[in-house]
């Protein structure tokens, strides 16, 4: 059963393009929601992590701040 | 046991990689991320054979580089000590203790903080360090950049057309950074240069609402109403975990013209020595220099 994955990032990050490429390294399906193009995005963002800094994952209701590749890799059983 | 490991992924520890995998030697990489501060910049419009490359591109292009030749390679890993004993190169990290008899620092620099109330408890809500990273977040805001240099100018440059409002907030009298960045940098109605202000306290409730800035001529403080704070107001070298490699009184690892440091098997590369100028190609330079040098003390040693 494969979870629920969203990551909020820019497209400038240079640790969300990283976390996204581990993702699809990982064969693992996300859905990527841009903060700069959506401040919905962005809002969502600030209000689950408390924060401002990107990229946030979101791994079935866990959050995650930062490329946190340890982190990453529990919450998903990797 | 390595015949080198090499510590950091940046720029300099990236072609001495390259280097080092083209030697064939039994090496490893030890480092917290990849493409270290070059990733982190806007726009990289000097180096070589790329008229315009971002940062987060040319990180892509340098770990392509050294996956192709299938280089082992600890990343997340920090390392907390390196030292000689017994004719090898001790380093310990976080997750393990590794010995080799080479080893090449390439860990570079890190942010330069404020050190003033409030830079912690900020950080990431509103404060930041990463421009390129966080930049987007503050669409439609007035900000402030903290610093003069070419980084304050780079990290403004990126903000101009994302931010509303752009405070400049130069602790010398006048902008140190390239006159063509400063030049192309003026030429926008959005940003305004604060020469001679301090920083005394970055202010805010959940998130950063104000800095407190004092004017170093007059002494007068001002509060200046901003939403983000993006300091870049210089680095410092990565090189506590040296410790008993010699050092200048920046912090940055003394190398002679072939990056070896007073201690052998040592060798060092790129923006965390002492070598004048910190570019991406000049590190790029040094790493295959520091590599070239550490195969030929292999050499030597058999």
């Amino acid at each position: 059963m494969s979870k629920s994955v969203k990551i909020y990032s820019t497209p400038t990050c240079p640790f969300c393009i990283r976390a996204k490429q581990f993702l699809k390294e990982n064969k693992i399906t996300f859905e990527d929601l841009d903060v700069s193009q959506n401040p919905e995005y962005a809002e969502e963002m600030i209000r689950k992590s408390g924060q401002m800094g990107v990229p946030v994952l979101d791994i079935e209701g866990e959050i995650i701040v930062g490329f946190d590749k340890e982190r990453i890799k529990s919450a998903l059983g990797l | 046991m390595y015949e080198l490991i090499i510590i950091g992924a940046g720029p300099a520890g990236i072609t001495a990689s390259v280097y080092a995998a083209r030697k064939k030697l039994e090496f490893l990489v030890i480092t917290k991320d990849i493409g270290g501060q070059a990733a982190l910049s806007g726009e990289i419009e000097n180096y070589t054979g790329y008229q315009f490359i971002s940062g987060p591109e040319l990180a892509k292009k340098f770990e392509e580089h050294i996956r192709k030749y299938g280089v082992e390679v600890r990343e997340g890993e920090e390392v907390i000590r390196v030292s000689r004993r017994d004719n090898l190169v001790e380093i310990f990290s976080y997750k393990g203790e590794y010995k080799a008899k080479t080893v090449i620092i390439a860990s570079g620099k890190r942010s330069r903080e404020l050190k003033v109330p409030g830079e912690k408890e900020f950080k990431n809500r509103g404060l930041t360090y990463c421009a390129t990273c966080d930049g987007p977040l503050f669409a439609g805001k007035e900000v402030a950049v903290i610093g003069g240099g070419n980084s304050a100018l780079d990290a403004s440059l990126q903000l101009v057309r994302i931010a509303k409002k752009i405070y400049l907030v130069n602790i010398a009298q006048e902008l140190i950074g390239d006159k063509i960045m400063q030049e192309k940098l003026l030429g926008y109605k959005n940003v305004e240069v604060l020469n001679n202000k301090k920083v005394t306290a970055v202010l805010g409730d959940k998130m950063v609402k104000s800095i407190s800035i004092k004017d170093i001529v007059s002494g007068k403080e001002e509060v200046l109403d901003i939403e983000g704070v993006f300091v870049e107001i210089g680095l410092i070298p990565n090189s506590e975990f040296a410790v008993d490699v010699e050092k200048n009184q920046f912090g940055e690892i003394k190398v002679n013209c072939h990056n070896e440091t007073n201690i052998p098997g040592i060798f060092a590369a790129g923006d965390v020595t002492d070598v004048p100028e910190k570019q991406i190609v000049i590190a790029c330079g040094e790493g295959a220099k520091a590599c070239l040098s550490a195969f030929t003390y292999l050499s030597t040693q058999k």
